[in-house]
């Protein structure tokens, strides 16, 4: 499903002496089957643009075009249920939003709010505890017995089984340690590529960005800074360190060997295996012409 | 660092009511006056568990904590409290005062600091964590790394001579975690005992000591130079090793030759280019 924020502001607290422009003239484009990282400190505004996403927010000015559906500043759009169950969000620590007695009852909640019947969304429960890859036998369990961990991935499922077409990811790893966070991310990107799902990934990682995204929008004080496939984006480096970004280990680890060699390597490598490639190919030509 | 034990950890097992499995299972290790140990593990490992011990929060049936000459317990717990302060994962939920001075001058208000001596400790403990000028802010207009700095602001003010950093730069931005790492480093230097836990491993390659928990249990203890030579045993048990020792194996299994053992990556990239390309 195709997702574009057109010239889309939107103010906090409008008319009070609160009042704060939090975005301004945001233009995205998300295309169906597409997998964008948005990027940004505090306070860019990247949380704002992602309640855009499932019309949690109406914006002020400008125009969200969800699909089909056109969100229109100024009027009262009704009937956003099919837009949520379309767009499932995974907010920042979505364990604390588990409640229910089971795993099972806290997983159907979504889907039978949608009008799932109870048997449909017991088996959806079913394949998405599997998807987030934990055993049947949680079904029956309290969620609050379970580790942080796997409340989590619990979390996560409550959000795989309204079957959304767009999974909007907010910091999704934030707080595990390293494999947990390897795992979710692996999985997030398999469902991406299984169910052709369009995703938008909302991090401070610059790694995951580079590693799993195809586009990176980069959020600063409001506004779109940057845009473009992770390769561009990586290698202009002054450009994200002037806004208080990074790039990622490896891509400033092949700028200081350049800065070293006195010339540029064939590309920006995104992940170690490949840069270690050129540099191996690299010495051996380099042997082979001595 | 001076070679004066300031925490004493003995033989600690501690088991959750309703649980079968030992959180901690006789754990015992000692950190010095001024040394800075990261305390690292996956999640579940038991690395909070003992944070909530140290501060007594939780208070084991076996072993003990010593901070100090104080022994850990229902009875000292308070006494204990002043010797070592907390600063905890969520910026947001241990912002207390309406205004960054009072924030800081909450934990003074509770020891009933003279008013006079509290300016001045409030005013002191801003400074050192660069927030002074934001003497009169309100908390939601700070940043995740500046409300980490005023809760730290708020534990150097009572004068500890311990500080805990549980996660304290996990729910940060990149520069929100560094600008925390920098002060942490500061601290150090001005002979503060710090222990953070984390599984962060840039942040642990910055203690003097690491100790790795796994299930309950010390699994491993030295510098972060020999512990990161462990890289295979440590992805093992959940967790990762830095960038620059992970590059570092990786180029040598492509046959590059590295002989010189580097931990960080100026190291490396000078290595790699000195032994293979300045010829």
């Amino acid at each position: 499903m195709d997702i574009s924020l057109q010239k889309v502001a939107y103010r906090y607290q409008e008319n009070t002496p609160f009042e704060t422009l939090a975005i301004k003239d945001v233009d995205i484009n998300i295309t169906s089957g597409s997998y964008t990282a948005i990027i940004g400190h505090t306070g860019s505004g990247k949380s704002t643009v992602l309640q855009h996403l499932n019309a949690l927010l109406t914006p002020t000015s400008g125009n969200v075009v969800i699909g089909d559906r056109l969100i229109e500043s100024g009027r009262k759009n009704k009937n956003l249920a099919p837009i949520r169950q379309k767009v499932g969000i995974v907010f920042q620590f979505p364990e604390s939003q588990l409640f229910e007695e089971t795993v099972e009852k806290d997983i159907c909640f979504g889907p039978m709010n949608f009008g799932v019947s109870e048997e449909e969304a017991k088996h959806r429960a079913k394949k998405a505890l599997r998807e987030v890859g934990l055993s049947e036998e949680y079904l029956t369990k309290s969620p609050f017995d379970l580790s942080g961990g796997q409340m989590r991935r619990v979390a996560i499922a409550g959000v795989l089984a309204m079957e959304p077409e767009v999974l909007v990811l907010d910091e999704p790893t934030a707080g595990l340690d390293p494999r947990g966070r390897k795992e979710i991310m692996d999985m997030f990107y398999r469902l991406h590529k299984e169910r052709n799902l369009t995703t938008i990934l909302v991090t401070h990682s610059m790694e995951d960005a580079a590693i799993y995204a195809d586009k990176i929008v980069i959020m600063n004080k409001g506004n779109v800074y940057k845009e473009g496939e992770p390769e561009a984006i990586f290698s202009n480096s002054e450009d994200l360190i002037e806004i208080g970004l990074n790039v990622p280990d490896i891509v400033r680890f092949q700028q200081k060997l350049e800065t070293l060699l006195g010339y540029k390597l064939d590309r920006v490598h995104l992940n170690m295996e490949t840069f270690i490639m050129e540099v191996s190919d690299h010495l051996k030509k380099k042997e082979d012409n001595q | 660092m001076d070679h004066k034990v300031l925490v004493a950890v003995d033989s600690l097992t501690f088991m959750y009511e309703d649980q079968q499995k030992k959180a901690l299972d006789n754990v015992s290790f000692q950190v010095m006056q001024g040394e800075w140990v990261a305390i690292v593990g996956h999640n579940g490992s038991g690395k909070s568990t003992l944070a909530k011990l140290l501060n007594g929060l939780y208070f084991s049936a076996e072993g003990s904590i010593r901070i100090g000459d104080i022994k850990i317990s229902e009875e000292t717990v308070w006494e204990a409290r002043k010797k070592i302060g907390m600063v905890f994962q969520n910026p947001d939920n241990q912002f207390v005062g309406t205004t960054v001075k009072d924030d800081v001058a909450f934990g003074l208000e509770n020891n009933a600091v003279p008013r006079e001596e509290m300016h001045i400790r409030v005013e002191t403990a801003l400074a050192k964590v660069n927030m002074l000028p934001f003497l009169d802010q309100e908390p939601h207009h700070l940043s995740g790394g500046q409300k980490q700095r005023v809760a730290i602001a708020g534990v150097i003010a009572l004068k500890p001579s311990i500080i805990v950093l549980d996660e304290a730069t996990s729910m940060l931005d990149p520069q929100g975690r560094q600008e925390v790492l920098e002060l942490m480093k500061e601290l150090k230097q001005e002979n503060m005992t710090v222990i953070s836990i984390t599984h962060d491993l840039d942040e642990a390659a910055r203690a003097d000591r690491i100790i790795i928990m796994n299930e309950g249990k010390i699994y491993k203890e030295g510098k972060p130079s020999e512990i990161f030579q462990l890289e295979k045993e440590l992805i093992d048990i959940g967790l990762d090793i830095p960038f620059a020792i992970k590059l570092r194996s990786g180029l040598r299994k492509q046959g590059i030759q590295l002989d010189k053992i580097t931990l960080t990556e100026e190291e490396l990239v000078t290595e790699l280019w000195t032994s293979h390309f300045k010829k």
